[in-house]
């Protein structure tokens, strides 16, 4: 059941894709999964590769029509269409090259038609949050990789929407890199006080960043254990240092362990050690 | 040495050695003029109007078979990309379309159309349109999905996407379709005047040349190639102020 203070949930939501070819079988790729965001909670999603994240993110952006089940954001179902209120960061560079960095980040409002005055004020609070008020007449292909990926996140907050997903964000980025963006978008969601759910590889990343890690099975992905991280709303990637930090990320390992290796076709590490 | 520059030596060199073999006269002055003397007519050649009205002629319908091809190859590109099936069918006629040797049909385009600028129009549109259309499917091929995740994102309807997603994560493609259109639509339209039309500088070539008058003949042909330039380095510009917005390092 969805709890009263749910922000958005899954109820009962699978996912069947119909088979690429004639001689191929549907693809069950998700569910049933029953989750439930707290409203304002940083919640992370991991699984082994292929186990249905994406879709489940996409899903409750509107992206997916799911094959079962209700999908639940603010007391509306989720019906094939983006709700409004709603942000997405992908993992893929969705910069619009032809754009500046300061248009890239103006793109949505201006589709929402706020006054001139309103999107100059939001945008430049951004690219200043996101240390990118030096580049607002840059464009895409001049700026690293990071950066680019700084600005689509500031391009979806700068909607201010209520509930951010986060689609591996930082998938193609170094290790320090991915540090301290995560840094960066703990600070954002303080504040904005928005619900954020990310999906990640990284259990690390998932642990340092989530008030609750949800672990997926392998296909058809199932949430199989929710991990309550317990870390204070005031936390940067210094916790890595916490030893609760290791026991948490080995918890979700344990259990990721035995999926992944699931999702490989094996069973047990030794068989997938021998040939 | 800047590719510019390097260009500009190379015709200035070829430019120069001809003059020198022409004027040395290693080339008889019956089959080359010297470039100079070619220069030196087209220019004389400018300020006579029966030139400027040739030159009006095939501009205009040049300009007309260069916008009808790029309208219509827009369009039927974004309709066969959406539409794989007709695409499907369709590529084995697309991959031998300049195997048909269209000026053939000009005798049918000027039963339909009449005597007029009209078959000439038509001729250097089937010429480019190809062109324009597989350059612009390319582009489309090519636009990354995330795109249209955006789109559905932000709620925006089909002709929101077209105008301020597609359009422009396709313009290079655009420009390229642009590029071998306005070639196209030059080399249709002057080869149907020369063959086939009583008008425009492709008529006025053919005519020199039978009638032996290599000074015209010349300088009208580098008054077509300086059209023929000038039309494409305009295309090209605008393609590297595009290309320099978004591509700086």
């Amino acid at each position: 059941m969805v709890g009263s203070d749910a922000h958005a949930a899954f109820i009962g939501v699978t996912k069947v894709f119909p088979p690429a070819a004639r001689d191929q079988a549907p693809v069950h790729a998700l569910g049933p999964v029953d989750l439930a965001l707290r409203r304002g909670e940083f919640l992370a999603v991991v699984g082994p590769s292929g186990c249905g994240k994406t879709t489940l993110l996409e899903s409750l952006a509107g992206l997916v029509a799911a094959t079962s089940g209700d999908i639940i954001f603010e007391g509306a179902p989720v019906l094939g269409s983006a709700p409004e209120g709603l942000g997405v960061v992908f993992q893929e560079d969705a910069s619009l090259p032809w754009l500046s960095v300061w248009d890239n980040v103006a793109f949505g409002l201006r589709r929402l038609g706020e006054s001139r005055s309103e999107i100059e004020r939001r945008v430049d609070h951004a690219l200043a949050f996101m240390g990118l008020a030096g580049f607002s007449r840059a464009y895409p292909a001049q700026l690293s990789g990071g950066m680019r990926q700084r600005m689509c996140i500031a391009r979806t907050f700068v909607m201010r929407p209520r509930l951010i997903l986060l689609d591996e964000p930082f998938g193609a980025l170094d290790q320090q890199t991915r540090l301290l963006m995560g840094d960066e978008l703990l600070r954002l969601w303080r504040e904005t006080q928005a619900t954020a759910m990310i999906i990640t590889h990284a259990i690390d990343e998932a642990v340092l960043l989530a008030d609750r890690v949800a672990v997926m099975s392998a296909r058809p992905g199932r949430i199989i254990d929710l991990v309550e991280t317990g870390w204070a709303r005031e936390r940067d990637s210094r916790i890595v240092a916490d030893p609760r930090f290791g026991t948490l990320t080995a918890r979700v390992w344990e259990k990721l362990r035995v999926e992944s290796l699931k999702s490989i076709g094996r069973t047990s590490l030794q068989e997938a050690r021998s040939p | 040495m800047k590719a510019v520059t390097a260009r500009a030596a190379f015709v200035l060199g070829a430019a120069l050695a001809l003059e020198g073999a022409c004027r040395a006269h290693l080339v008889s002055p019956m089959t080359l003029i010297p470039p100079s003397d070619m220069a030196g007519e087209a220019l004389a050649l400018l300020t006579r109007p029966e030139t400027l009205n040739s030159l009006a002629w095939t501009v205009a319908n040049v300009a007309a078979a260069i916008l009808a091809s790029i309208a219509v190859g827009l369009l039927a590109a974004f309709i066969l990309h959406r539409r794989p099936r007709l695409r499907r069918a369709l590529d084995p006629f697309l991959a031998s379309y300049y195997a048909v040797p269209f000026f053939v049909l000009y005798p049918i385009f000027v039963a339909i159309l009449g005597l007029n600028r009209w078959p000439l129009i038509l001729i250097g549109f089937v010429f480019a349109v190809p062109g324009m259309l597989i350059a612009v499917l390319d582009g489309l091929d090519g636009v990354p999905p995330i795109i249209f995740k955006l789109s559905r994102l932000y709620r925006m309807s089909r002709a929101q996407t077209i105008a301020r997603l597609t359009l422009p994560a396709v313009a290079p493609a655009v420009f390229t379709g642009i590029k071998l259109t306005v070639a196209y639509s030059f080399i249709g339209i002057i080869a149907g005047e020369f063959i086939l039309a009583d008008r425009g500088l492709g008529f006025a070539i053919a005519d020199a040349y039978n009638r032996f008058d290599n000074r015209t003949m010349y300088g009208l042909m580098l008054l077509v190639l300086a059209l023929l330039v000038a039309a494409n380095s305009g295309v090209h510009a605008a393609e590297r102020r595009l290309r320099r917005r978004w591509e700086r390092p």
